[in-house]
């Protein structure tokens, strides 16, 4: 970014998402559709609730194709949330972009959004979405521990004693699932509120115009 | 997916069945097993696909035996825990379990083992019994709590000779039913030649005279009416890992 400096201050571009973030959490959406809807699948084949999921909305055609969907994904979520976590302590990402975060925070920017004029800083995260995106990483954990339980209940008894029994670990899982899901409505709901964040997680740059400075009402 | 492939495959299965079992399995979805045998056939995207997914099921078995430990044993649990009534399940319906007489009944050992004599089920009796109350995991995300005793598989294998540097340990079943574990887990304590349920002999749906019981794989890997037992280095599948599921399948 030095070398913006030397250029006009009007139309300078600036990095808002590291190129790190921005590959995995194009990886991250496509490797989650793919588990999400595969689930739906292996789902189907023994439902918890009293409805199942219509096949257009699943992946892997039977029960045997959704499970090496959801087994085959799980690798690259996995590989993928390492790099992403690894860097987002590492480079501080986290602590920088998430905190502080607080209730008060929250709730103002809550009553903001609901009336359409909530401040959104290309880089700067409003404390709806830092709440937002530490939840989603919450049930991501959630479901990946509890999937992993489901998938070695005895190798990784520990595991699945500390998180319930064998049945109760379905439903956690489903829990984290709905959760995320959830997640994603909230987030695609956003996205097309400010489309203008869309194009900057793919190049990672914002033009600034000088005039409005940094902050963009929404 | 109740389809009935026929009789054990043989691996050179002429091609023009190959064709049309393939077409069949594709009409119902993603199909691995189909792919173990496609040779010079013209692959399509969707083959393509199925082929990485095959490759990462194999590659989830390596790092499932890797994950497999010996000594770690499969939670047991009290009696009053367990599940009643207990499921059917099978690729057919209950009415048609095949019914076998006892007496006309035997295992037939082969493969890899110094002492290939058929073995009755007296004889299987005389042989030290576990009994284990232990949660049984369908792949299709249900579960029950049963009572099995017979066995262990490790003993037994120990009495008929077998080669336990051996890959794997096949088995096949009245109701053309196949399948087969890998040799770490047929020595697991908890892995037994099932002859009871709940303390009396095997009922009719639950696999009469001999079951495989091992708690430490899912449902489909405990073959029931078993009538042969072989150790092998080549993998034999099984009928349901032929048609896509993970081969490994342990818990
Ligand atoms: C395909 C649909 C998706 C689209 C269009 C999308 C879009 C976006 C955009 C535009 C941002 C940047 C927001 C901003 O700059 O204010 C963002 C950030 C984020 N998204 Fe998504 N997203 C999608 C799917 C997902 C999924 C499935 C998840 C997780 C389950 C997810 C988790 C996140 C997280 C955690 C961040 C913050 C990243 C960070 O700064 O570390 N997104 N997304």
């Amino acid at each position: 970014m030095s070398n913006a400096a030397s250029r006009p201050a009007r139309g300078r571009s600036v990095l808002v998402h590291p190129l790190i973030v921005r590959i995995t959490h194009w990886v991250n959406a496509f490797a989650i559709v793919c588990m999400v809807m595969s689930g739906w699948q292996i789902y189907d084949a023994s439902p918890l609730l009293p409805f199942a999921f219509p096949p257009f909305m699943t992946l892997g055609g039977w029960l045997g194709g959704a499970i090496a969907w959801h087994l085959a994904m799980m690798w690259l979520l996995i590989a993928n949330g390492i790099l992403y976590l690894g860097y987002g302590l590492a480079s501080r990402h986290f602590k920088r972009s998430f905190f502080p975060l607080s209730a008060r925070g929250v709730l103002s920017d809550f009553r903001s959004a609901l009336h359409f004029n909530l401040s959104h800083t290309p880089g700067v995260y409003n404390a709806v979405q830092k709440l937002l995106y530490l939840a989603v990483l919450l049930l991501g954990i959630l479901a990946f521990l509890s999937g992993l339980a489901m998938w070695k209940p005895v190798q990784f008894e520990w595991l699945a004693a500390a998180l319930g029994s064998y049945p109760s670990l379905r439903w956690l899982h489903f829990i984290a699932m709905t959760g995320i899901v959830g997640f994603v409505i909230i987030h695609l709901a956003l996205v097309i509120i400010v489309p203008r964040t869309l194009p900057s997680m793919i190049t990672g740059r914002v033009r600034m115009d000088d005039k409005a400075g940094m902050r963009h009402e929404a | 997916m109740k389809r009935d492939t026929g009789l054990i495959r043989p691996r050179d299965a002429a091609p023009e069945l190959k064709r049309v079992e393939r077409r069949l399995l594709l009409k119902t979805g993603l199909s691995l097993g189909a792919l173990t045998m496609l040779t010079g056939c013209n692959l399509s995207d969707g083959d393509e696909v199925d082929r990485a997914l095959f490759a990462m099921s194999r590659f989830n078995d390596r790092v499932q035996a890797l994950l497999f430990s010996k000594t770690r044993l499969a939670a047991t649990f009290p009696a009053s825990r367990i599940t009643n009534p207990f499921r059917f399940n099978a690729f057919y319906d209950e009415d048609d379990a095949p019914e076998i007489d006892a007496s006309d009944w035997k295992l037939e050992v082969s493969g890899l083992v110094d002492d290939k004599t058929p073995w009755t089920l007296a004889r299987l009796r005389t042989m030290p019994q576990e009994n284990q109350i232990t949660r049984h995991i369908c792949v299709e995300g249900w579960s029950q709590i049963g009572e099995w005793s017979g066995v262990p598989l490790h003993l037994f294998l120990k009495k008929i000779g077998a080669d336990t540097r051996a890959k794997y340990v096949g088995f096949k079943c009245a109701d053309r039913y196949y399948s087969s574990i890998d040799m770490p887990s047929a020595l697991h304590p908890q892995t037994i030649l099932a002859l009871d349920f709940i303390g009396k002999p095997l009922p009719t749906e639950f696999g009469f005279p001999m079951r495989l019981r091992i708690p430490t794989k899912l449902g489909f890997k405990n073959p029931k009416y078993v009538v042969s037992l072989f150790v092998t280095n080549d993998n034999p599948g099984g009928y349901w890992e032929d048609q896509g599921y993970n081969w490994f399948s342990g818990s």
